[in-house]
């Protein structure tokens, strides 16, 4: 038990390391820019409409008191984190007066439903694909699945989900490929809405458990060729302990262990990839919301979107190392 | 080095399925050294050629030759990926190697360093970074921001090996013989890494062009400098699909397909020339 909590703190250490070095990165790279936000936005008002220069000077301090800017730096660092801390992050300008937490806010269960269901899937699928293929060496229908799994790795995640798009949206019309729910659909918990939403989301999530399969497959097949050739897996087989035992819970749960590690190192990837494959399929995800906000030069969402995701990104790879001690015995007994 | 690279061409059908597909790319984005006119200037041609004898690849809706324009936006992706590559390479050998050999202290507080770097993630960081710089942000900034991010599991592998090299027998004969920390790194362990860094190059390369082909194609970077992502970035602004310039997309798609394909293959391929085991497999032994 100790060696599980010491591990949990080691663990816990390490996530808020992460959130404050991203959270500190953050600042210093919108600090040490030469753009500031605030003739950003000026730059964008006067260019729509007419102001008066008073109007202007009037608009500039409220937008420097906004922002923050103009204090010397270490006062602003520590106002960030304050402000942070409250959960604060000003209103959005494109959405004036939302405050930008709250557009987050709301653009977060699709993400986190898009990065849960399509990486749970991708996970199992792949391992136990190439667990299987590892074990069943010369079987025809692995090797198949590898070569096709295989080859759409590399490839972008902008690419799959494109040509995903054009062969759903042009060549074979059968699934919605745009948008999170439709739009003759009032949001509620009523059948044909999270049906509506199921629909929506199987293309998005789709792109990315085809991305996302390689990578599972190669490792777990690697890993498993090799603890087939262990001593006590021949041993095993030589006590005639049936195959599903073997295959199940001597070769794949070690096999396993790795893979939960892995699991934790690519969630910041697959992230990425979720926001891509939003804008791709106009999911009404963070994704979209932090595309919008970037071409509407509305700083204050840009920077909530990006601290939530260091934030959620941070805490899931906890969650995940969680579970590593309830595959290891030996972490637990450290 | 030779008899090396005829095994691997004899014996693994990946390794020269890539090598080939990489070998047209290379070629490919070299023409564009012989290109009759400058990539980036629009309106030479007649706009929306389909591919004949005359243009190879057919012309876009800008009125530019896609046979040079890709050929430009290839060979600035390449170096851009080479750039990055080349770069996240010197970080992680540094500090695998250094935290391998040197152990204790360092060891933990390097990857408790590299650690962060694994966990945070990337994308909101870059477009952070388009959004503060705009315009400021030219292929040589974002290959700088990408190999500060691209380096940390290459420096984990590479960690791995160096603990290992670490109480061979020959890295205490060094030592006693009184060679520096730095040169025993550079000249006994150095050797021992160099497959995996290459076989990382290739996988690094995948990442970072595939980073900024994402950036690119959102339009956050600069627009006007042909590469695989900005060829797809007009091509979505003019609709192509849409109005039925279909070589537009498809025929950029089906290189950068072979492009990351052919890498993949020679990384993939790399890493089983390290591994003896699965190398003895494939030839019969």
């Amino acid at each position: 038990m100790q060696g599980y909590l010491y591990f949990v703190a080691k663990r816990a250490l390490l996530m808020f390391a992460v959130i404050f070095f991203g959270v500190s990165a953050m600042f210093l790279v919108t600090y040490l820019s030469p753009i500031d936000p605030v003739e950003q936005v000026l730059g964008r008002l006067s260019a729509r409409s007419n102001l008066s220069p008073e109007a202007i000077a009037a608009t500039r301090e409220a937008l420097t008191a906004m922002f923050g800017t103009g204090q010397p730096m270490l006062t602003q660092y520590f106002n960030f984190w304050t402000r942070l801390l409250q959960g604060d992050l000003g209103a959005s300008l494109m959405a004036f007066p939302t405050p930008a937490m709250e557009l987050v806010m709301r653009g977060m269960p699709w993400t986190l439903g898009l990065l849960l269901s399509s990486t749970i899937f991708t996970f199992i699928i792949g391992n136990l694909m190439g667990g299987l293929a590892g074990y069943f060496q010369n079987n025809r229908f692995f090797k198949a699945f590898g070569i096709v799994t295989m080859g759409l790795q590399p490839i972008p995640y902008y690419i799959v989900a494109f040509i995903i798009l054009i062969i759903f949206g042009f060549l074979w019309p059968v699934l919605p490929i745009s948008g999170g729910f439709s739009m003759d659909v009032r949001p509620g918990w009523s059948w044909t809405f999270v049906f509506s939403v199921l629909q929506h989301s199987l293309l998005p999530a789709f792109s990315l458990v085809l991305v996302g399969l390689g990578g599972w497959f190669i490792g777990m097949r690697a890993l498993v060729s090799n603890i087939v050739t262990e001593d006590y897996v021949t041993y095993a087989e030589l006590a005639g302990v049936k195959r599903d035992t073997i295959v199940g819970s001597y070769v794949m749960r070690n096999a396993l262990v790795p893979q939960v590690t892995a699991l934790a190192m690519t969630i910041g990837g697959v992230f990425s990839g979720t926001i891509i494959t939003e804008q791709v399929f106009n999911y009404p995800g963070m994704g979209s919301l932090l595309v919008d906000a970037v071409n509407a030069g509305d700083y204050s969402t840009v920077l909530a979107v990006c601290t939530v995701s260091i934030t959620a990104v941070a805490f899931a790879i906890f969650v995940v190392d969680l579970l590593h001690p309830l595959l290891d015995p030996r972490v637990r007994a450290e | 080095m030779f008899a090396v690279f005829r095994d691997l061409i004899r014996y693994n059908a990946e390794f020269t399925i890539g090598l080939i597909l990489v070998g047209i790319m290379v070629v490919f984005a070299s023409l564009s050294f012989f290109a009759p006119m400058d990539p980036s200037l629009i309106y030479m041609t007649i706009p929306d050629q389909p591919p004949s004898a005359q243009y190879w690849f057919g012309t876009n809706s800008r009125g530019q030759d896609l046979f040079w324009q890709l050929s430009a936006a290839f060979k600035n992706s390449l170096i851009f990926g080479i750039t990055v590559a080349v770069l996240s390479r010197i970080i992680s050998i540094t500090v695998g190697l250094a935290a391998g050999y040197l152990g204790g202290w360092v060891d933990r507080v390097l990857m408790f360093i590299n650690d962060i770097f694994v966990s945070v993630p990337i994308f909101p960081i870059l477009v952070l970074f388009y959004f503060v710089l705009r315009n400021n942000m030219d292929s040589f900034t974002m290959a700088l921001i990408l190999a500060c991010f691209g380096w940390p599991f290459d420096a984990r592998l590479i960690r791995s090996v160096a603990l290992g090299l670490k109480h061979r027998e020959f890295t205490r004969h060094a030592v006693f013989a009184g060679m520096s920390t730095r040169k025993v790194l550079l000249e006994e362990h150095l050797p021992y890494v160099m497959p995996i860094v290459f076989s990382t190059f290739m996988n690094n390369m995948l990442w970072s062009i595939g980073m900024e082909v994402t950036l690119a194609v959102l339009g956050f970077t600069n627009i006007n400098n042909p590469t695989i992502g900005t060829v797809l970035y007009w091509a979505n602004s003019h609709s192509a699909m849409v109005v039925g310039v279909w070589w537009w997309i498809v025929i950029p798609v089906i290189l950068i397909v072979m492009t990351f394909l052919g890498l993949f293959l020679l990384a993939v391929s790399m890493n089983e020339y390290i591994d003896p085991r699965s190398r003895l497999r494939r030839m019969g032994a």
